[in-house]
């Protein structure tokens, strides 16, 4: 009886086409944005936790500032120094090795090209910890690095814009008036998950940023590589405790910097997608409603223009629960074609913007199956009312309606 | 189903009917008896406003008295709840209507097999039950026109077949050729007449022409909601003369 039930429906549904297609538009594309969003959503948390993996899991990042450091706690907090660095090398043993990192924007200028880049001050340590190797040149020498030479190693893009598809090593650029002279061209990485180019970026000795770019002494993240193998968590607390010490941070006191593994960083990144998918697929829900009460709509009109049909399935033996039956299963059929063309609809959307936006295409079947629920679940509750009009007319007024 | 020649299949007991309250109330019965047994074929007839239609209505299970009992087989109509009587019309009754009221766009066929999805058949049997109702009524090959493909008097074919699918007792039929012309409304009398003489189902119709009337055996004139006389059409129409 109800695949009887089924089986009419979808002859009520395609007996009027057109009327079929404009009713469920609304669920279609409810649900389909719901879909799309949610799954594009996905797809970027995916990545930014690849990318952030990439960088590999025993690092860990020491950046200055208290975990809920609010306007009123005052002041900046300080930067680490060189002497930070060494200390977490020389005093924590389960260390392989750790890197300062500081960075600036600026702009590079070479004959007649000039372009706006990040420039960054490190170390080939750094180059270590994040397995990023130099494709032409060399590395800083430790002379070099030790004594803040002017010498830089550039990302491909500024290669590019520089100095096109030719060799930048030994040439000499200018950043605010000062030369510096390439030494090595780093490998291509491409863009990060947040569709920043990682390639546009020139590289100094820290010593180098220090006392030419900066003139202070600042370090303002330490990049550190905990020995394969040992757990970051135990690196982590030496970490704090060492920090705390140098720092003269006194028991009770919170700490004014942070350390945090990659996990944290990937959570904490992913964590604000995560925050806009939901905020987008709640305006993509609303959609659904919309075309729930469409469906409302059109299944009244349906149930006025048909109230001679009405008469006749009475008359001849339907019960008021089989007409209720027969138009509620309409009106849930036509919503659930509505999500599954909605689904597929989605799926190639969200298929598209990641393939744009290079980022991994991961349709999750939990949502899918949530988005099909839920778009059945909107049959239900807006055909219910209409089907219980029909199956509460009287025989003799519906044959009688013209 | 009680077959027996005598029994009443049909019994009205000083049934009334009233619409409307107050001012505008309107007696479509008015204290009617009458009864009509098993196999009879009977045709009411009446001025437009008699009860006629009230009647009919009444006899189909659509309708329930203000007063009085309506009897089905000895069932007290007015005692069954809607589903009741929803059964019951799907199991007993067969309606033929002036409209012919089959579902548009939908296949003879469909609409022949729609009662006895209702009776809960399925796949072959169903659809040989309903290729044989519609070679009953003489619409062998037409089986998958839509209705609009089809004349007035195939339509009605179609909507008699549909009432006598489900091998009902009754069937109700409520101006059955007054959409069709001369020739037409001829032959559909003759199918109905046939179904009566040969598969013994008892026929009620309600018609305003004399000639229709002339097909059944009994004839119950009403006027003013209220039975005035019954008779053979002989003995009705042949002292009404030609009047109309």
């Amino acid at each position: 009886m109800i695949w009887e039930t089924v089986r009419l429906a979808i002859q009520a549904i395609f007996r009027n086409t057109m009327r079929s297609i404009l009713t469920v538009l609304g669920i279609v594309i409810g649900v389909a944005a719901v879909i799309a969003m949610v799954t594009v959503g996905q797809g970027s948390s995916a990545q930014v936790t690849a990318d952030v993996e990439k960088l590999g899991t025993n690092i860990l990042m020491l950046t200055p500032g208290g975990e809920n450091r609010g306007p009123s706690s005052g002041g900046v907090a300080k930067a680490f120094t060189l002497k930070d660095v060494d200390a977490i090398i020389d005093q924590i043993s389960s260390v392989d090795t750790a890197a300062p990192y500081a960075q600036t924007m600026t702009t590079a200028v070479f004959g007649a090209e000039s372009t706006s880049t990040s420039l960054v001050g490190t170390d080939n340590r750094y180059l270590d910890a994040v397995d990023w190797s130099v494709v032409l040149g060399r590395r800083f020498l430790p002379s070099e690095e030790s004594s803040g030479k002017s010498v830089c190693i550039l990302g491909e893009t500024v290669r590019q814009t520089l100095f096109g598809n030719t060799s930048p090593i030994g040439e000499t650029i200018r950043m605010n008036a000062l030369t510096y002279e390439v030494v090595g061209l780093l490998e291509a990485k491409g863009a990060s998950s947040f569709g920043t180019d990682q390639d546009d970026v020139i590289g100094l000795p820290m010593k180098t940023f220090q006392r030419r770019v900066m003139g202070n002494t600042d370090v303002s993240m330490i990049f550190v590589s905990v020995r394969d193998g040992l757990s970051t968590e135990r690196a982590q607390v030496e970490i704090e405790a060492l920090m705390r010490e140098r720092r003269r941070i006194s028991d009770g006191e919170d700490d004014d910097f942070n350390v945090m593994d990659m996990k944290q960083i990937a959570s904490m990144l992913t964590g604000i997608t995560s925050i806009l998918t939901g905020l987008l697929s709640a305006v993509a829900a609303v959609s659904l409603l919309v075309g729930g009460i469409g469906i409302m709509n059109i299944m009244l009109v349906s149930v006025t223009e048909r109230t001679r049909e009405i008469g006749i399935r009475l008359a001849i033996g339907a019960t008021a629960n089989q007409v209720l039956m027969q138009f509620l299963v309409e009106a849930i059929v036509l919503s659930m074609i509505g999500g599954l063309v909605g689904i597929v609809l989605g799926l190639a959307l969200a298929a598209f913007a990641s393939n744009l936006m290079v980022i991994p295409f991961a349709p999750d079947p939990a949502i899918v199956a949530l988005a099909f629920l839920f778009s059945a679940a909107v049959g239900v509750v807006f055909g219910y009312f209409p089907a219980r009009r029909a199956a509460r007319l009287d025989p003799i007024e519906a044959l009688r309606h013209q | 189903m009680p077959a027996d020649k005598n029994t009443p299949v049909i019994e009205f007991r000083d049934v009334t009917k009233v619409y409307g309250q107050g001012e505008a109330e309107v007696h479509a019965l008015d204290g009617v008896s009458l009864s009509i047994t098993t196999g009879e074929f009977v045709a009411i007839m009446g001025p437009s406003g008699s009860g006629k239609s009230t009647a009919m209505n009444m006899v189909g299970c659509l309708d329930s008295p203000t007063s009085g009992d309506y009897l089905f087989n000895g069932v007290h109509v007015a005692a069954l709840d809607q589903d009741q009587r929803a059964l019951l019309r799907r199991n007993y009754l067969g309606f033929v209507f002036q409209g012919f009221n089959l579902l548009p766009r939908t296949s003879a066929l469909d609409n022949v097999e729609l009662p006895l999805i209702y009776k809960g058949l399925v796949g072959a049997e169903r659809r040989a039950q309903a290729l044989d109702a519609l070679g009953k009524v003489g619409l062998k090959g037409r089986e998958h026109h839509d209705p609009s493909e089809l004349s007035g008097g195939q339509q009605q074919r179609v909507a008699i077949a549909r009432a006598l699918v489900g091998t009902p007792q009754v069937i109700v039929a409520d101006e059955p050729t007054g959409n069709l012309d001369t020739k037409m409304s001829k032959e559909i009398m003759e199918v109905l007449r046939d179904l009566n003489k040969d598969d013994g189902i008892t026929i009620v119709m309600v018609t305003h022409e004399e000639d229709m009337a002339g097909f059944a055996d009994r004839i119950i004139w009403m006027v003013d909601g209220r039975v005035e006389r019954t008779g053979t059409p002989a003995e009705i129409l042949g002292t009404r003369g030609h009047r109309q």
